[in-house]
C-alpha cells in the first residue's frame, strides 16, 4: 500500500487532518517523529501545518534543524515526493529545499478563510491529476503567508513553470499572487492553502482531494 | 576571553515592512509629526567565549547567516564588546 509519512514537530497541529484525508483516499498514512533520523519506507512525505517550535525566531527556522529534516532532504534529493503545507512550506523554504521566504501578510492580519486558487501547472507531484487552469476552493490559515523572493528567482520560477498555484484574489500580498511553488525537479512542492481541510463536502469543499490524489499517484510510482 | 554580542536583525532594504508602516501611520494620531522610515527589527543578545574579537566575529557572522537571520529577506548588524572580568 502506498504510504505517506506526516512529520510531527512540536507545535504541528494539522497532522491528524492530513492523515485522515490521505486515509480517506485509501492510502496509508503514518506519523514521522521530528527527532527520528529516518523517514522509514514511506512513499511520500508531508510537512503539515501548525507552529513548529512555536514559530520562534521565524516560522520554520528551528524545525529545519530537526533530525528528521536531513532524512527528508535526502528523500527529496532521491526524487521522493515532499509536500509542505502552510507551516510545512515555511520549513521547506528555511531548509533551502524551496527558494524564497514567507513574510508577514500584507495588512498584518492572521487570515483564516477559504480562498480560490488556480492550478497553474500540472507538472508537479501535487497537480498531476488536476487540470491546468482549474480553480479550487481551499482554506488558508496563516499569518506569514506572503511569499517573496528575489526578482531573479521569480523570473526563474516563471520561466521554468514552477508556480504551481496562484491566488485568484491575492489575500496576503504574495509576489505574483503565488500560493504554491515547486523545486527544479518538481517533486518538492510548498503551498499555503490546506488541501486536507477541503477533503470532504461536509467541510465546505472537497477541492483539495485532487491535490492529494496527485500526490498519491506520484507516491505510488515510488512504491 | 568573553564577549558580549548584540545582533540586530532587520528586513533588507526594499523588503516591505507592514509593521513599520503601521507604526509610522499611527504616529501623527499621537501628535508625533515628521517621523519617517520606521522599520521594525529584532535584537538578539548573548555572550560568547573566544580567543579574540576577529575570530568571534567570524563565528557570529556564520551563526547569523545560518540561523538568526533569513538572508532572503533579512540583514544583520553585529556589535561585539569584550567583557572585562
Amino acid at each position: 500500500m502506498t504510504t505517506v509519512g506526516v512529520v510531527l514537530f512540536p507545535g504541528s497541529n494539522c497532522e491528524m487532518d492530513v492523515i485522515e484525508a490521505v486515509r480517506g483516499l485509501g492510502a496509508g498514512a503514518e506519523i514521522l517523529w521530528h527527532g527520528d533520523r529516518s523517514v522509514g519506507d514511506v512513499d511520500a512525505v508531508i510537512l503539515p501545518g501548525g507552529f513548529a517550535h512555536g514559530d520562534y525566531l521565524r516560522p520554520g527556522a528551528i524545525a529545519r534543524f530537526s533530525p528528521i529534516m536531513a532524512a527528508v532532504e535526502k528523500f527529496a534529493r532521491d526524487g521522493g515526493p515532499v509536500v509542505g503545507i502552510c507551516n510545512g512550506f515555511q520549513v521547506l523554504t528555511e531548509a533551502g529545499l524551496l527558494p524564497g521566504a514567507l513574510q508577514k501578510n500584507r495588512g498584518l492580519k492572521f487570515l483564516c478563510t477559504t480562498v480560490e486558487v488556480r492550478v497553474e501547472t500540472t507538472d508537479s507531484v501535487l497537480t498531476t491529476v488536476a487540470d491546468e487552469g482549474q480553480v479550487l476552493r481551499i482554506p488558508i490559515n496563516h499569518f506569514e503567508g506572503n511569499y517573496t523572493c528575489s526578482p531573479g528567482v521569480l523570473a526563474e520560477l516563471r520561466a521554468s513553470d514552477r508556480v504551481v498555484l496562484r491566488y485568484v484574489d491575492n489575500p496576503n500580498g504574495s509576489v505574483d499572487d503565488i500560493a504554491g511553488i515547486c523545486n527544479e525537479t518538481r517533486n518538492v512542492v510548498g503551498l499555503m492553502p490546506h488541501p486536507e481541510r477541503a477533503s470532504n463536502p461536509l467541510l465546505g469543499s472537497d477541492d483539495g482531494l485532487v491535490l492529494l490524489r496527485s500526490l498519491l499517484v506520484a507516491a505510488s510510482s515510488m512504491a | 576571553m568573553r564577549f558580549a554580542v548584540a545582533v540586530e536583525v532587520h528586513l533588507r532594504e526594499g523588503v516591505a515592512d507592514p509593521q513599520g508602516a503601521t507604526i509610522e501611520r499611527s504616529l501623527p494620531y499621537l501628535g508625533f509629526e515628521g517621523v519617517s522610515g520606521v522599520r521594525v527589527g529584532k535584537l538578539i543578545r548573548f555572550t560568547i567565549d573566544g580567543d579574540d574579537e576577529a575570530s568571534v566575529r567570524r563565528e557570529v557572522e556564520e551563526l547569523c547567516h545560518r540561523f538568526l537571520a533569513n538572508p532572503v529577506i533579512e540583514d544583520t548588524t553585529v556589535r561585539i564588546e569584550e567583557l572585562v572580568r
